[in-house]
């Protein structure tokens, strides 16, 4: 079966951050594709910008120039199509989990008894059988954020962006996440972009890895994986693995440092020496 | 056998402990409720002192300070009265109708302001200049604009439960996690459902909050509201008192006023908490 949704084109996209003297050019012409089905992983140095494209992706927040389509349809403004999991929870405290996680039917005006329905298989497909009644404040970290992809993928997105979301849970959670969440994408399969700054999890989750620079965020690699599918913990260790996982490193490296020797030019000064030389 | 002996000692176990653990919760209320108790005991046989020998220190004088006992026979005829269900009756009506509207106006404008800047620009600047009047100051303006002396009254206890009301909603609407917003409209929810699926929830702990200070502001105001005019009402009773040098059914009025007031704010408390749920786990 060929996945026919879910194709994300980046196109030279610019976007700048903040307003008048703090103003500054978050993304630099970032340009590639996300093919329907795909599982992307954007790696990048904090700060550099990645959470900024993905806030594009998403509709919260406008771009300067290029352009940002979805099976060909401009993103202009935020869309149940494209769904965002942040890394902290954003589930709504007062509500339920099957609350939360049927939010997205009820702003589709669907009926109570259908939409609950449809949320008790969700809370199946993500393993929370027995909380569907439990306040989100009840639940660990990991539980919070399956409700979070959960509440989500019920809208049947055509990709799912995904900010850092196991950033804030311990290491044990975190690899349990991971595999359900391979687990999860084998059965929905939509495209995903998933981003953090974890080479090890983005080698083990993606079937391509893109690289970002450092303020202003650009692509400055992209690998392909062909690791088998379904994947296990042991390709972690495997050497073909660690010899990527090396080159990322050195790559991530190497923007860092073209990030320190642009800090030297006058034109990327911080605020404070600017204000030095207006003096 | 042997393990059904065992699951049941468990049972056992369990159930003694979450019965000692009970227990002691009780144990560190009752220990609250006899402090609190003692408190109040305590100062209550100061005022008993102080009045009775008429104790006169110069800056404060207490020779005209009936006692607490003088208080609780005036309490007792009080209630004797065939009055004093009708006093009752009028100042709760006139408290209910001024919190209700209070509440509705308060929470309203509250949410606008709080969701909308360019709203909020424009609506509280005139509000924040009144805010500072205090409720004596507003009689003779109420007397003029409203045409009967009930209303007025009812404006006098509107006035005084609006501020808290108002400024405890707008606070919690700014409190409200912009992400959660963000959240709900990529989850597809329109202006109108991100107001009442998302703000007004997230809003609601503070709008109880200032609900319940409203209604104590709301007794706060009584007194006040009904030095206007009337022949009921706690607060006319309290001032006719007054006039008539009747001092004990003055402190008589004021302890009617004091647990009328406390007994509604925590009713408003209790009711916001049933709405809350979600809230009193966080706090815990």
């Amino acid at each position: 079966m060929s996945i026919t949704q879910g194709h994300v084109r980046i196109q030279n996209l610019s976007l700048h951050l903040g307003q008048a003297k703090n103003r500054f050019q978050a993304l630099d012409r970032v340009n590639f594709e996300i093919q329907p089905g795909e599982f992307i992983c954007l790696l990048g140095p904090s700060g550099c910008g990645k959470s900024t494209l993905l806030g594009a992706l998403a509709g919260h927040l406008s771009i300067s120039s290029g352009a940002l389509t979805v099976d060909n349809e401009s993103i202009l403004e935020p869309h149940p199509d494209r769904g965002l999991v942040f890394q902290q929870h954003t589930l709504f405290p007062w509500k339920s989990v099957l609350e939360n996680i049927a939010f997205g039917l009820k702003m589709k005006g669907i009926a109570k008894q259908k939409r609950i329905e449809q949320a008790k298989r969700m809370v199946d497909l993500v393993g929370l059988k027995g909380f569907e009644h439990k306040f989100p404040a009840e639940l660990s970290g990991g539980m919070q954020q399956r409700v979070e992809i959960a509440r989500v993928l019920i809208n049947q997105p055509r990709i799912l962006l995904m900010d850092e979301p196991f950033g804030a849970l311990d290491a044990q959670t975190r690899l349990k996440m991971q595999m359900l969440l391979l687990e999860i994408w084998q059965e929905i399969q939509t495209s995903v972009l998933f981003i953090t700054h974890d080479i090890d999890e983005a080698l083990f989750l993606a079937d391509r890895v893109l690289i970002m620079s450092h303020r202003p965020g650009r692509i400055i690699e992209e690998i392909s994986l062909k690791f088998e599918r379904p994947r296990d913990v042991d390709l972690v260790t495997s050497s073909e693995f660690t010899a990527i996982k090396k080159h990322c490193i050195q790559t991530l490296k190497e923007a860092t440092q073209q990030e320190e020797l642009s800090r030297l030019n006058p034109l990327g000064l911080g605020k404070k020496s600017q204000i030095k030389e207006y003096e | 056998m042997s393990s059904l002996v065992q699951t049941k000692t468990k049972n056992q176990s369990t159930f003694l402990i979450r019965f000692y653990g009970q227990l002691r919760t009780y144990q560190a209320h009752f220990k609250n409720y006899v402090i609190a108790f003692t408190s109040i005991a305590f100062w209550i046989v100061i005022w008993q002192g102080l009045a009775q020998f008429k104790i006169n220190l110069g800056i404060v004088n207490f020779s005209n300070v009936p006692t607490p006992l003088d208080v609780i026979h005036a309490l007792w005829a009080f209630f004797q009265l065939s009055t004093a269900f009708e006093h009752v009756e009028s100042s709760v009506f006139r408290v209910v109708v001024g919190f209700v509207l209070a509440a509705l106006i308060g929470v309203g404008i509250g949410l606008l302001a709080g969701r909308y800047q360019k709203l909020a620009a424009f609506l509280m600047p005139p509000l924040e200049v009144l805010r500072p009047i205090p409720a004596v100051a507003w009689i003779p303006l109420a007397i003029l604009i409203f045409p009967s002396s009930e209303a007025s009254m009812i404006f006098i206890t509107f006035i005084g439960a609006l501020f808290p009301i108002l400024l405890n909603t707008v606070h919690g609407v700014g409190a409200v996690d912009p992400r959660l917003v963000a959240s709900a409209k990529s989850l597809g929810a329109s202006d109108l459902a991100i107001i009442y699926e998302v703000i007004i929830p997230g809003a609601l702990p503070n709008i109880i909050t200032g609900l319940s200070i409203g209604m104590g502001t709301c007794w706060f105001c009584l007194v006040t509201a009904e030095m206007i005019s009337g022949q009921h009402g706690i607060g006319y009773f309290t001032w006719e008192s007054f006039t008539l040098q009747n001092y004990s059914n003055i402190v008589v009025g004021m302890v009617l006023i004091g647990a009328l007031g406390m007994f509604s704010s925590s009713l408003v408390r209790v009711i916001g908490n049933r709405f809350t749920p979600w809230y009193q786990l966080r706090k815990s």
